[in-house]
């Protein structure tokens, strides 16, 4: 019982992980329709960003405001430069896009900062909180940032009008523009954010993974699959379904087939209620007129 | 009346030098095959290498065209189909000692049940969730076939290494020669199937299932039925070629099929033009070709380069290379055609 609330615990510290950035996959999703492959890759060159200003002397949450303010900063000039010429070419272009941009930043950061495995330090105390035995400082500390990132994200979209206006754009371009919302730096802002959740995530997910180039392919992946069991166009759906998925990778890889297959299991099930469901759990089912 | 004076109105079909597109089309074509042919004979043994691959690729892009670029199913999994052509391949010839030539019908075949398979829960999917449930197949695949149980076949992490075949009838060629010369045969068979399949019936329910599959439905055509079909056929085109690809590379490992190759492949079809046959082609080259091209220009970051020329591929040539080949040629014809 013990060991199995341990898993489930730790499953839900990296589902929160998931859930981040399947929320920047979301909020992406939800404004252009397409998904961001190179998400994963952004985070992990922010984390290495994060990694340099520690090594450099800053102190850990200086690293970390620092690195979110660059993200978001670079995920904005990402959109205008390399996404916006590519707005209206058929989705499977921009699909290369985001593949060639997946490449760069995995290439990039294996040049500057070579592919040997770094340890990225924690800023949560090396024992566990509160003397229980279920769940690690870190583990807690990164439910705690992901659920106040989610807060935060809420309250700005759900009551801030700068939130009103991406959202409005996101859901209907024309008559967005009508009122006088400048959509494209609305998407821009959107790429920003998204841009700086996901190095959230990186940083919170790098003490436990390492840092290496390519430590994210499998968190995005998992997080590709959560938005998805989610419902890509519902950023609740995202969420639960992130720490649905993080559980779940975990109770299999234990409990079921052992860690060598556990990456299989874990998307067959996926593929299982999405077959079930195949807009996700909370997703929008389109009613399409003939 | 005398209808026989009124002369029909001509309609001007554009021509160049004289000829017309049709013309153009099949000497280009010739002498494209005449060049093919020769290729062989003119290189070293590593470049035919390097152009059987080119082949071998076309194949599967064929394949996936048909899928992604004709039907409109966005599939990241065709490696994972690759892969089990080549193990068809691989473990018949080396645990059955089949010849090699015998194992591309059986690849095909097992690649077209698994693909059809494959295709019928894929109904329910479409867009972004069909390009997850491929994907998750492909990520799979090197942990299946790395499986401890089914190891006395596969041969586990290690894989296995096959014998390059003898050129026959004791033709004076090299090995790597004739491998190209038969991968070029079996390349024109399957460029003149496909060919066949995508002008006809089959090809326009195809297209209309991709563009407006209610109204397809409502002109009477079995959307799932053709669907299933498209997935099982595109599979079979990449399970040939995955037998063909491990006769050639002599070679088989799990790792060899990971999910960079079937990335690869959308690459291909993007680059080289979607919904297009010639685009299998260009594809083919960019995919063989450009890294080792990016590999050169950069030893240290080599795949950024290869992202770079991604980025100019796309912004240069939105509709692929053959969307611009044709372009290209419909100036020219333009410009030449009798006002």
């Amino acid at each position: 019982m013990e060991a199995f609330l341990h898993q489930v615990l730790s499953g839900l510290a990296t589902g929160g992980i998931y859930a981040s950035l399947a929320l920047a996959l979301v909020m992406i999703y939800q404004s252009t329709n397409h998904i961001n492959f190179a998400q994963g890759e952004m985070a992990m060159f922010s984390t290495y960003l994060a990694w340099d200003m520690i090594n450099h002397g800053m102190p850990y949450w200086g690293a970390f405001v620092c690195t979110v303010a660059i993200s978001f900063v670079a995920g904005i000039i990402i959109e205008r430069l390399i996404i916006r010429p590519v707005e209206n070419a058929p989705v499977l272009s921009v699909v290369v896009v985001f593949i060639a941009l997946l490449v760069i930043f995995n290439s990039v950061a294996g040049w500057i900062y070579t592919y040997t495995i770094k340890t990225f330090p924690s800023p949560f105390p090396q024992q566990p909180l509160f003397g229980n035995r279920f769940i690690s400082s870190h583990e807690l500390g990164a439910i705690g940032v992901t659920l106040a990132v989610l807060v935060l994200l809420y309250v700005f979209f759900r009551f801030t009008t700068l939130g009103l206006a991406m959202r409005a754009a996101a859901q209907n371009q024309v008559s967005s523009r009508l009122v006088g919302i400048r959509v494209g730096w609305m998407l821009a802002l959107g790429w920003g954010l998204a841009a700086s959740v996901g190095a959230i995530a990186g940083m919170l997910v790098a003490p436990i993974i390492y840092l290496e180039p390519n430590m994210m392919s499998g968190v995005l992946l998992y997080a590709f699959a959560a938005a998805l069991v989610g419902g890509i166009d519902n950023p609740f759906g995202a969420v639960l379904g992130g720490f649905a998925v993080g559980v779940l990778e975990n109770l299999v890889g234990a409990y079921v087939i052992g860690t060598e297959l556990k990456l299989t299991v874990a998307l067959v099930l996926i593929i299982g209620v999405l077959l079930v469901k195949p807009t996700g759990l909370f997703g929008k089912v389109f009613v399409t007129r003939v | 009346m005398n209808d026989a004076t009124t002369t029909a109105p001509v309609i001007s079909i554009p021509r160049y030098a004289g000829l017309s597109l049709r013309t153009w089309k099949a000497i280009g074509l010739v002498a494209l095959a005449a060049g093919a042919v020769t290729l062989p004979f003119l290189i070293s043994n590593y470049r035919v290498f390097q152009f059987n691959m080119v082949l071998v690729y076309t194949i599967v892009l064929l394949g996936l065209n048909m899928l992604t670029g004709y039907n409109g199913q966005i599939s990241l999994g065709h490696g994972a189909f690759y892969a089990i052509g080549a193990y068809t391949a691989a473990i018949l010839m080396d645990r059955f000692g089949w010849p090699y030539w015998a194992t591309l019908p059986v690849a095909g075949a097992v690649c077209f049940v698994s693909g059809f398979l494959f295709g019928l829960p894929a109904l329910r999917l479409r867009g972004h969730y069909l390009a997850l449930a491929t994907f998750a197949l492909t990520v799979a695949m090197p942990q299946i076939l790395k499986y401890k149980h089914i190891e006395h076949w596969t041969g586990g992490v290690q894989g296995i290494v096959i014998v390059k075949p003898d050129p026959p009838f004791g033709l004076k060629i090299t090995p790597d020669q004739w491998l190209y010369l038969f991968t070029l045969a079996i390349l024109a068979v399957m460029l003149l199937i496909a060919w066949n399949l995508l002008r006809g019936r089959v090809g326009r329910a195809m297209v209309a299932i991709r563009d407006h599959p209610i109204a397809a439905e409502a002109m009477g055509v079995n959307s799932a039925l053709v669907k299933t079909l498209t997935f099982g056929v595109s599979a079979l085109y990449t399970g040939v070629a995955g037998a063909l690809g491990a006769i050639v590379v002599q070679f088989v490992a799990p790792d060899s099929f990971t999910a960079v190759l079937s990335i690869n492949f959308l690459v291909g079809i993007v680059i080289g033009g979607i919904a297009s046959i010639s685009g299998a082609l260009y594809g083919a080259l960019f995919i063989q070709f450009i890294p080792n091209f990016a590999d050169q220009i950069s030893k240290a970051a080599p795949w950024a380069i290869y992202g770079v020329f991604l980025l100019v591929f796309v912004y240069l040539m939105p509709t692929g290379v053959a969307g611009f080949i044709r372009m290209v040629v419909g100036k020219l014809m333009r410009r030449h055609a009798p006002a």
